[in-house]
């Protein structure tokens, strides 16, 4: 996924020189200093830092400090906009790691959401059990990390009715799902139990289409895309952060919007 | 008192103030690593018909963009805060950029594209300079909100909405950047074309 690769077939310590040239003569050193280390960190060896691991800590500790900001701007009460039908993007953007046709499919006889960790009741749900849960429904902006949103229509559980329901410990730092494919992902319990954070089942008031993540969705409209699992098979109500997929290569933790 | 040690100590000496050259290079630092990874990001979802080169696009991929971009930002807002605060503050912003008359503006303009401007004085800024100088910060102001209403489209609803929402604000981000390259280039160039501004600015005279 990650290539290291620099500017093919320039030297950067020869543009440098170049740039020093354009200079006065008095002020070419001082200034051959400062453009070595603005030209390291930016267009001209740029790619070498990110790769440096020296770099990618300090990168990676400042992601872990944008976590902590984010969960203080982060408000529980604090609604995501909503829409109207119109809005509605259509057709909604299918969009993962790998192509449609290698998406899970969950079998809707056998399925079973697993509910571990610290909650009291930890027997696992089928899928009729959960279609019986009191539905809310919400049109909301979903934003991929990757810049584009979309507009979509989702029904189902609010989470924090279900962790209520099974008799999560919500002073628990940490939800982390598993899904279908092997996607995984950790969420803050404060957002876990924002009023629209939900166990979608359906898109559009149809069963959620194997492309949308049957047979359930975790939508959050206050979080990217990506820390959105789909094809979810078990929860675990934790301390412990497992990190989750896109997380662990380098996308933002918290991911909140 | 010889004349010498007058002009050595009198104020009008020194150019740029060491707050100022310490902003400005900390900013060109900043912006250049905004630029670059912003590049990228813009790479993963592009709003026109062209991607940026990947030479010049920083982080190697979105996600390395992503950490430059959120670690730049604070380098970016706090340095701006600082330089903004100490500008209103000192009068410097006043004193340099105030007043701007149009009918200057104009003849001004002319000067310039017939190689006719006066450049003896670095102290005094050029009607074109205000005009560009007050535009610029403007412009830094803008690209950081709509920058915070792209990342915070939720919690900062009320500033996102001021842009015209999620997607709007993405357009006035990005064109709010193409000000500032457009601005660097003219900058870049002129401070090249006389290399004294260019000393000012590191050596304060």
């Amino acid at each position: 996924m990650r290539e290291r690769r620099i500017i093919p077939g320039v030297d950067a310590k020869l543009l440098i020189k170049d740039a020093g040239k354009l200079m006065p003569d008095p002020m070419r050193r001082s200034f051959l200093r400062g453009a070595a280390s603005l030209g390291a960190l930016t267009f001209l060896t740029g790619c070498n830092i990110i790769d440096g691991d020296t770099a990618e800590n300090v990168l990676r500790k400042v992601s872990t400090f944008n976590d902590g900001v984010q969960a203080l701007l982060f408000s529980q009460t604090k609604l995501a906009p909503t829409y109207s039908e119109a809005d509605i993007t259509r057709p909604f953007p299918f969009n993962a790691y790998y192509d449609l046709d290698e998406a899970p499919t969950v079998d809707p006889a056998t399925y079973k959401l697993e509910v571990a960790g610290l909650v009291d009741n930890k027997k696992p749900w089928t899928l009729d059990e959960l279609h019986k849960l009191p539905e809310v429904s919400q049109i909301t902006r979903h934003c991929c990390v990757e810049g584009w949103s979309a507009i979509g229509s989702w029904q189902g559980a609010v989470l924090s009715d279900f962790l209520k329901r099974v008799g999560a410990d919500t002073r628990a730092k940490y939800i982390y799902f598993k899904c279908a494919e092997g996607y995984t992902n950790t969420i803050d319990m404060p957002t876990a139990l924002h009023p629209q954070t939900q166990m979608s089942f359906k898109f559009d008031h149809k069963i959620l289409p194997r492309a949308y993540g049957f047979p359930m969705k975790i939508r959050m409209p206050t979080k990217l895309g990506f820390k959105q699992p789909k094809y979810v098979v078990a929860m675990e109500v934790t301390n412990t952060d497992h990190g989750g997929y896109w997380e662990n290569q380098g996308y933002n933790w918290f991911g909140g919007l | 008192m010889t004349a010498e040690t007058i002009t050595a100590t009198t104020p009008s000496a020194t150019i740029h103030p060491g707050w100022v050259r310490v902003c400005h290079w900390i900013n060109v630092i900043a912006i250049l690593v905004m630029i670059g990874s912003g590049w990228q990001i813009y790479d993963a979802s592009p709003l026109f018909d062209f991607t940026f080169p990947r030479a010049y696009a920083l982080g190697n991929w979105l996600g390395g963009a992503l950490l430059w971009h959120f670690a730049a930002m604070w380098v970016l807002v706090v340095n701006g805060i600082v330089y903004v605060t100490l500008g209103l503050a000192t009068g410097r912003f006043r004193r340099k950029l105030l007043p701007i008359y149009p009918s200057q503006v104009i003849a001004d303009i002319k000067a310039a594209l017939t190689f006719k401007l006066a450049h003896d004085d670095l102290s005094h800024y050029n009607a074109v300079q205000r005009v560009l100088y007050v535009g610029i910060i403007i412009t830094g102001v803008v690209v950081v909100l709509s920058g915070l209403s792209i990342w915070k489209p939720v919690q900062l609803q009320e500033l996102t909405a001021v842009f015209g929402g999620y997607d709007v604000a993405r357009y006035v981000h990005f064109f709010a950047m193409a000000a500032i390259v457009a601005f660097l280039v003219v900058h870049v160039a002129l401070a090249l074309i006389v290399p004294k501004s260019l000393r000012a600015m590191v050596a304060g005279r």
